[in-house]
């Protein structure tokens, strides 16, 4: 019965890497990223319920405020990073280069 | 085996207290005209040649103190300090002055002494005459505490130094290619003989866990045979280093590359002698080993006859003394090779050969000064008008070593033959043999240079030499006179005891007459007259007949260094060439490669660092796509 959940977990997680993977803008890179770890959440969240046991929820609230903490500094460095070049596209980020 | 009478020392009292100022005196000389440099420019080249007569005069205090001194107290044993204490052993330096030591002491500074005050007059000329002079005291610094030394470990310190100055001193003309090959030549050959003595060293060590002279000596004859036989045969190869004998023979002749006076000093008169000193000082070891003291005669009579060999062919005359000093040297070697009845003439043809040797290389250099030196003899000639102090001088020494009646030669010789005679036969004929082919080859020398037709290059104008190196001459041409007289009656009981031997019965200043004494004389004229037949009744030619078979071996010194290249240079170049191209190309190439690989791989592997953030989020999915396969998969197995 919580099969409809696992398909939904499973589709968001989808769109959300294949997003990660294949957009440039680093804002909409972190939406995907975010997409995938709520497709985590309600993953655990579902097992939670399965199983009847809470450990599957304790594991979504830490996920949920790593992800809080990962956003705000994210969030600074990507602002960071558009006023020094005008633009938040990832492939001009290739300083890192061999 | 019978124990052997040796001395026990007396602790050090008075002035032999003092006895490190024997060596201390030319070493701080030395030191001081290496150190201060051109400031000692001007009188560097006195007070280097007041040391050797400063420790001369100390050396005769001593040694009227042993003379004085009941037989049985005259070895003075000084101990200096500690020099190892580690474990079980303690090695202590010391010094020791004994009947044998002393007499090497009186000969090496007295004649090395006379050898400074030639060298004043030899090297006026040179500007690095403080640098000659330093290394002359230097030399008679590490000879006397080979000489002087307690134990074999001090005695090798001694070895070092010598050789040492010999190189220095051989490759002093270093701006010469030749002698500072020569340099090298008796640097390497002597190493061969160190490695002989470092090896009898451990030896001793290991077996009595000192090298004390007293405890190797009192130990002798407690050690397994085959253990006597091979420190004696160490002791030989290290014999056979230092004093030029056969088969590490070939450096001296090339020695003759340093100027003069070391010639005279190095090698004839002092350093040579260091492997006869070395042989009899282990005179205990010796008596308990047959087959190493026949090695040791063996040895001698082979390099007496081919040294003499070499010097009928020479017609360089450094290079016929030179040739004449191995031969004696051999007969030194043989004589201590006979064992107990031999050590006492081994030291005294020493001695006297010390003498008569030092005034022919003296009287060379001589020569050798007024010619612009040449040592050409075929350009020499006549020259005892030019040069009567020189002629007079050499006549002497080469009386002396003919073996001329009266003549110091004569008696040390001869008691040599007559001992090898008794003992061994064989050995007896071959070093009479050697008398007299010494003989020919220097009445050939000596009609070459002093005698017959002047043969002089153009614009040679040969000339007297000064003083300073007339004096010298003289003097030590009247020890080649009386000193086999003085010695003859006297050394044989005053060496008996410091070399085991049995005091002989008396003995005098007057020949001993014997049929083989008659016999040597005989002998010696046939050589003379022989010498004469050959080269003093024709003209010599100036450039040199193409000579026999025997000449021509004798010219490339019996083709020693022939030998040793193709046995031992150029395999060995071969070899080392070998390893050094297997390390460039084997090992080199493994590092390298090694080096390399990890470097091609990183070339690769960098591409995959584009700087692209999705390649490297695509390899995070792949990574974590093969960990979730793998869990799954280990969860089905």
């Amino acid at each position: 019965m919580n099969d409809p959940y696992i398909v939904l977990a499973a589709i968001l997680f989808t769109i959300g890497l294949v997003g990660f993977l294949i957009r440039r803008n680093a804002l909409v890179i972190f939406m995907s990223v975010e997409l995938m770890l709520n497709a985590c959440n309600l993953v655990f969240i579902s097992m939670s319920q399965v199983h009847g046991i809470l450990d599957g929820q304790v594991a979504a609230f830490f996920v949920m405020v790593v992800a809080a903490a990962e956003v705000v500094v994210g969030l600074s460095i990507i602002l960071m990073i558009y006023r020094s070049r005008r633009s938040t596209s990832v492939d001009n980020l290739t300083a890192m280069k061999h | 085996m019978t124990l052997l009478e040796t001395l026990d020392p007396v602790a050090a009292t008075g002035a032999f207290a003092f006895a490190w100022l024997l060596i201390a005196i030319p070493a701080a000389i030395a030191a001081l005209l290496l150190i201060a440099g051109k400031v000692t420019n001007g009188f560097g080249h006195f007070i280097a040649t007041l040391a050797p007569f400063a420790s001369f005069v100390l050396a005769v205090v001593y040694f009227a103190d042993l003379l004085g001194a009941d037989p049985s107290e005259r070895a003075v044993e000084l101990t200096l300090f500690t020099w190892i204490s580690s474990g079980a052993w303690t090695l202590t330096a010391g010094l020791l002055i004994d009947p044998l030591s002393i007499l090497f002491v009186l000969l090496i500074t007295f004649v090395g002494g006379l050898i400074h005050i030639y060298s004043i007059g030899y090297m006026a000329h040179d500007p690095n005459r403080r640098r000659f002079f330093a290394y002359l005291n230097l030399f008679i610094a590490a000879m006397l505490i080979l000489v002087l030394a307690d134990s074999y470990l001090v005695l090798f310190i001694g070895w070092e130094g010598v050789g040492l100055a010999s190189y220095l001193l051989i490759s002093f003309w270093q701006e010469r290619p030749s002698a500072a090959t020569a340099g090298k030549k008796a640097f390497v050959v002597n190493r061969i003989g160190d490695l002989g003595l470092l090896m009898a060293i451990f030896s001793m060590l290991m077996l009595f866990g000192t090298t004390n002279f007293q405890a190797v000596d009192a130990g002798a004859e407690l050690i397994p045979g085959h253990w006597a036989t091979l420190i004696g045969f160490f002791l030989l190869l290290a014999a056979c280093g230092k004093s030029a004998q056969v088969p590490l023979q070939s450096w001296l002749l090339d020695a003759m590359e340093g100027p003069t006076p070391v010639s005279a000093l190095i090698h004839a008169a002092t350093m040579v002698t260091a492997g006869v000193y070395l042989v009899v000082r282990s005179n205990a070891l010796y008596a308990q080993t047959p087959t190493a003291q026949i090695a040791v005669a063996l040895v001698g009579t082979v390099t007496l006859l081919a040294g003499a060999w070499i010097g009928c062919a020479k017609d360089d005359i450094k290079k016929v003394l030179a040739g004449s000093t191995m031969s004696q040297i051999g007969y030194m070697i043989l004589a201590a090779g006979i064992g107990p009845a031999g050590y006492a003439f081994a030291i005294f043809h020493l001695l006297t050969h010390g003498f008569f040797k030092a005034t022919m290389f003296l009287g060379a250099g001589s020569v050798m000064h007024g010619m612009n030196d040449d040592t050409d003899m075929r350009r020499f000639g006549a020259l005892r008008k030019a040069m009567p102090i020189t002629f007079v001088t050499f006549a002497v020494g080469y009386l002396a070593i003919i073996g001329f009646p009266f003549f110091s030669g004569f008696y040390s010789k001869d008691h040599i033959i007559e001992a090898a005679w008794a003992n061994q036969p064989v050995l007896g004929v071959l070093a009479l043999i050697g008398a007299g082919v010494t003989a020919f080859y220097m009445t050939r020398l000596m009609f070459m240079t002093f005698l017959g037709q002047a043969r002089w290059k153009d614009g040679v104008h040969p000339h007297e030499s000064p003083l300073s190196m007339g004096v010298p001459l003289i003097i030590l041409a009247v020890g080649s006179f009386i000193g086999g007289m003085a010695l003859n009656g006297w050394i044989g009981g005053w060496l008996a005891d410091a070399v085991g031997a049995e005091a002989p019965e008396h003995a005098s200043w007057l020949p001993h007459i014997t049929v083989l004494g008659i016999i040597t004389l005989l002998v010696v004229a046939a050589g003379v007259a022989l010498g004469w037949y050959l080269f003093g009744r024709q003209e010599i030619p100036t450039t040199a007949p193409a000579g026999s078979i025997l000449t021509k071996i004798g010219r490339h010194d019996l083709y020693a260094d022939t030998v040793n290249e193709a046995i031992f240079m150029r395999p060995g170049v071969a070899l080392a060439n070998g390893v050094a191209t297997l390390d460039d190309v084997a090992i080199d190439g493994a590092v390298n490669a090694s080096g390399r690989l990890p470097g091609a791989l990183g070339g690769r592997v960098k591409l995959l660092e584009n700087g692209y953030v999705r390649t490297y989020g695509l390899t995070m999915v792949c990574g974590a796509v093969l960990v979730g396969l793998s869990l799954a998969l280990s969860r089905l197995v």
